[in-house]
This record gives structure tokens, sequence and C-alpha cells, in this order.
């Protein structure tokens, strides 16, 4: 046995716990996880069956973890896993899983398939399996601000457009205020857009709010590849710059896996509670909404439909809230079919996207979702994801779909905020 | 009585049931030790919604299956149905059964009258063919399959059927069909622990934790 298995194993038995043993003590292979998974979906090939992604892991609990695979391998009978294994399966958890979680939805028994797809990445890129892209990422992001390197100048540059374009003061580093905004690299790579709408939102709704160029990055790669070390580092350290400004609030952007990162897996990892709270964009600017804080005037007249990003809705519990939202400011908004929890993926999560080895599966499994846009003939595609909204702008210009607009639903509800005192 | 069966019978009515009563539940508690021992990690993510409420409505809500499923799956889902179903008719509504389990624990009910005990049998044996068929036929169960999982399939039937041969007396000598009947009941009790059958117990833990993993984060389940 090498030394990389030997490590990638531990990392992997790390993770078996209740509710694996559970899952997999449940599990009667009746298939039915395969119906929900959109890379089965679109190819027919019964390997991405989600459950069958998960093998090696299974072997590992049944080999260790129950009585008669305990006995099993003290007769030397139980199947070992090796590297070979290992390597087979690398493009299976990485290439063909968004970490979606349909089929979490749909599993009969219960089993929370893509929770155990997030552990086994654990294990397969401490045995040195993870796609090249990621660990790439995961490089630059700890040694510099972003996955794309250092963004600091960036930001800067960002914000002074932002404010140029406002005319209003945006401080980065101000201690007291309500909230810090951190951002998806795509936000500040894109334009200043996302920047000008939350300030002047912010402004108008009488909330405080500054950047840290401490801690600005949302994105995490850790949680896609799989690598605790790597997620806590980058947790840690919109964690050190929130607590050293003395905020109220952390506000987590458009972008769904950093959203899962902050908010869900990041008190887990740096192993304490966060002594501020953290929202997504989208749930402060519905509470802003509730509150009466969030005016708007005039309505879009365009047809408009919705895409619900995996990690923020069905996996992250903000469902209602784009849509009280969207309401405000469209007179002509129409859901897609399975839109909300059960909402199929853009098949550009959980690192898929990032990932250039997937692009060709990938493509195929955007085909669900072309369908369904289809179906309800938008004129605007909008979303609270950045990625989701770059990869739907992608594959529908590599289908000459192009026509139909993407957007962000944080720009949108700017564009229609009331001004006038 | 000479009958040469009548032994056996007994044999499988007496120290063979109880042998086999107690591996069914010391297999049980074992397992299901083995798997709460485990333990898991406190969850320091401030709560969105209320992870024990969910996950007790979950053990109930995923009895159904979500909207658009069924029609990609009839069969598993249909079969699955009939198959739970007429098992658990044949087995707790059949006089017999229940005079064993008031022996037992001393709790009885009503019996269900014999066409229905026989028709739910029936059906349920159907629904195993049809299980089974997508076990050779598609390719996403082929693939799964595993020995255990025919084991189980095969296990499940057989109480069925020689329940329903010996009651009707179809064939052979109805002592011995009843002590076969008995002892291959006895056998799906005896395996029940170690193998897939394990998710008649666990799945309620399976289905707990799953609901108050996505109830914390105020998300369906």
């Amino acid at each position: 046995m090498t030394a990389t298995l030997e490590r990638g194993l531990n990392a992997l038995r790390e993770q078996i716990d209740a509710p694996v043993a559970s899952f997999f003590t449940s599990c009667v292979s009746c298939g039915l996880c395969a119906e929900a998974c959109l890379f089965y979906k679109e190819t027919g090939d019964p390997q991405y069956t989600p459950i069958h992604k998960l093998e090696l892991m299974q072997r590992l609990w049944s080999n260790e973890y129950t009585l008669l695979g305990r006995a099993k391998s003290m007769l030397g009978l139980g199947k070992k896993i090796t590297d070979e294994d290992l390597t087979e399966w690398e493009t299976l958890v990485y290439d063909s899983c968004t970490m979606c979680g349909r089929c979490t939805m749909v599993c009969p028994v219960g089993n929370d398939i893509t929770m155990m797809i997030r552990k086994m990445r654990e294990g397969m890129s401490a045995s040195g399996h993870g796609p090249v892209d990621l660990v790439g990422a995961a490089e630059r992001h700890t040694d510099g601000t972003s996955p794309m390197g250092d963004l600091t100048k960036a930001l800067h540059a960002r914000v002074k457009q932002a404010s140029a374009e406002t005319g209003l003061e945006i401080e980065l580093d101000k201690p007291g205020v309500d909230y810090m905004l951190i951002l998806s690299s795509h936000e500040i790579a894109s334009g200043e857009e996302m920047i000008a709408a939350v300030a002047r939102i912010m402004h108008k709704a009488g909330v405080t709010w500054t950047i840290s160029t401490e801690g600005f990055e949302a994105t995490n790669v850790g949680i896609q590849l799989g690598n605790r070390d790597v997620a806590r580092n980058l947790v840690s350290r919109v964690v050190d710059a929130a607590e050293k400004l003395g905020v109220k609030g952390v506000i987590s952007p458009e972008c769904g896996h950093a959203f899962q990162a902050i908010r869900w897996e990041g008190p887990n990892l740096i192993g304490r509670e966060y002594p501020f709270e953290v929202v997504h964009i989208i749930e402060l600017l519905d509470k802003l909404r509730a509150e009466g804080k969030l005016k708007t005037k005039g309505k879009d007249h365009d047809r408009i439909t919705f895409h619900d990003p995996c990690q923020i809705n069905r996996r992250g519990g903000i469902n209602k809230e784009p849509r009280n939202l969207l309401n405000m400011v469209s007179d002509n908004f129409i859901e897609t079919e399975d839109a909300g929890t059960m909402n199929w993926c853009c098949s550009g999560g959980g690192g898929v996207g990032a990932n250039t080895r997937a692009n060709d599966l990938q493509a195929k499994a955007f085909n669900i979702k072309k369908r369904q846009i289809e179906a309800v003939a938008p004129e605007k595609i909008v979303t609270m994801c950045a990625f989701c909204h770059t990869t739907l702008e992608n594959q529908l210009e590599a289908r000459n779909m192009d026509d139909i607009e993407v957007l962000g639903l944080t720009e949108m509800m700017a564009e229609y905020l009331d001004d006038e005192d | 009585m000479n009958n040469p069966y009548f032994d056996l019978l007994m044999w499988a009515r007496g120290p063979g049931f109880d042998i086999a009563l107690t591996i069914l539940i010391g297999g049980i508690l074992l397992r299901v030790v083995e798997i709460v021992v485990l333990g898991r990690k406190k969850d320091l993510a401030k709560p969105k919604g209320s992870p024990v409420s969910q996950g007790i409505k979950t053990i109930f809500t995923r009895s159904v299956p979500r909207k658009g499923m069924m029609k990609d799956a009839p069969v598993t889902y249909i079969g699955g149905y009939v198959f739970h179903i007429g098992f658990f008719i044949a087995f707790f509504f059949l006089g017999a059964h229940i005079a064993l389990v008031d022996d037992l624990i001393g709790l009885n009910w009503p019996a269900a009258n014999k066409a229905l005990i026989e028709t739910a049998a029936a059906a349920s044996v159907i629904a195993l063919l049809a299980l089974a068929w997508t076990r050779v036929k598609d390719p996403v169960r082929r693939a799964l399959t595993r020995f255990d999982d025919w084991l189980v399939l095969v296990l499940s039937g057989l109480p069925l059927v020689t329940g329903y041969v010996a009651v009707n007396q179809i064939f052979g000598d109805p002592t011995l069909m009843m002590a076969v009947h008995i002892l291959s009941a006895e056998l799906l009790m005896i395996a029940f622990p170690f193998t897939k059958l394990m998710h008649a117990v666990t799945f309620a833990m399976a289905r707990y934790y799953n609901g108050s993993i996505q109830g914390r984060k105020g998300a369906e389940s």
C-alpha cells in the first residue's frame, strides 16, 4: 500500500459517522437516485448512478465498520480498495457530480448521497486524486487572495468604479458597520455592477457596510475539492476579517458553494460558532423588503424565469425569498417545470464547471436545463449565483440561444430601486 | 399421529423459532448500536429551521414519491409499494400469525379474511418477480445488483410462497409444507440483521438524519 493511498483511506475513515453508516445500511440498490441525476438522465450511462459513485466509501465502511465485513476482512475475504480503484472513481466523484442534491431528495430510504460525495472527496483529494484544475485553483487561492490569483488591485479598481457610478462613498475596511460583504471572484472580475448594486440598495435602506481587503473572496475551492484544510484556511480569512472589523453580519454574495462554505460548513471547519450572523444577499434583501426598507419603482414586462442555484435553494434553504423579490419587479414571471426545491442544476456546480476535463460531459448534462428553459421561452433568466449565471450564459451561447439575457437578482433589484427621497 | 415430518414441524415451531428470534433481535440491536456508536459531530452552524421536527417528519413523508418520479421508474415504485403492503398484510393479518404474536407478547388484533390475505400474498410475490425482472433487464439496477440483493429477494419471497402452498395444501405433505414455511420465515429472520433486509429498521434513522440535516438549513426534505 502506497503512502498516498493510506492517507486517502485515513481521510475517508474520518468521514464515516452514524449518518453515513445508517445510509449505507439502508441502501437497497433500487437505483432511483439515477433518475434524479442530470448526468445519468442525459447520458443514460449507469456508471453515473449516484450511489455507484460512492462504492469505494461503501466498501470501506462494509469492510471496517460492520460485523460481517470485519469478520470477512479477518479471513482475508473483503475486497480491498486499491490505487487503481481511486483513479477509476476520480472522474465519477468529481466530473459527473455537481453535488446538486437531487438524489438526496428522492432516495426512498432517505440517504443523503450528496453529503457522502462531499465526504468521499476528502478521501480522494487526500490520496492525490483531486482534479488537476481544482488542485491548481486551491494552490492559487491559498497563495493569493482568490482562485484567480491576487484580486486586491482589481477590488480597489471596482470599488472606485462603483463609487463613481453611484456617487456613493464606499469605504473599504471600515470597522463597526452593520455588514461586511464578501464577493465571488467572478463578481470582481466581471465588473463593478454587483458592488454598485449593493451600494445603492444599502444606502437607500440605511444599512452600513464595508468590504475587507483582508477577506473579501467568498468562493472556497476547498469545499469542492474536498480538502478541509484548504476550506478551513479560506473560511478563517473571512471570519478573521469580520471579527477584526467587529461587524454584526457577513453578507454572502450571489454564489452557491460560497454560501454553503461560509454559512453551513464554516463554523464546523473552524470548530466554533461565529460571533456574527451570516446572511445570503437575497435573504437580506427579502428581510429589508419585509421591513419596508427596500422599495422599488416600475416593473419589467419581459418574460422572465428564475434559475434556482442548488446550493442556495435545495441545499441552502432559500426558496421563497427570491420569488418575493422577483414579484416586486416583474409582472411577467414564469416558473420552469420543477422550479424551486427540485430545480435541475445548471451543470456547472460542485467544481464541475471549473474542471476543464469535464467540459464535454457538462455540456451534455446541461441539455435537461436547456429543454426546461425552452419550454417557457423566456426573454430573461434571473438567478442568484454568479457561477450559475456564467454557466447559463456560456451554455446558452454555445447553443445559439444567447438572445436570452441572464441577470443577477441583486442587480435587477437595484435597477428598479425607488431612489426618490 | 405417525407423520414423519411432525418432529420437524415441532422443532421449527419450538427451538428453531427461538433461535431465529434470538438472532433477529440480538442482531438488529448489534447493528443499530454499531451505527449509533459512530456518532456525529455537533453542528455548530446556527440553525435556520428545526432539525428534530423535520427529521421526524421526513421519516413519514419520504414514503411518498416526489412529483414526476413515478413515471421515471414505475416498476420500482409500484413493485416496491405492492410488495411491502402485500407482505405487511399477509404477515400481520393472518390469524395464525396474530396468535403467534399474542403468544409472544400478549398483543392481538382482528384477522383479515383468507381471500384478502391470499390476494395480498400473491400480489406481493408478483411484485417481487417484477422487481427481480428490473434487476436483470434495467442497466442501472443490473449494475447495482449484488449477491445480497438476490438473496433478500429470494428470502422475502419464500415465506409467501410456502405459506400459500401450506395453507391451501397445493402440493406435498401438509405437515412438511408447514414446517418448510416456518423454516423459510426463520431463515429470513436469521438473515435479517446481516443483509440489506436491515433497511426495514435503519430506513427510519436514515430518513431522520436526512430530514434533520436539511431541516437545520431551513431547506425541504
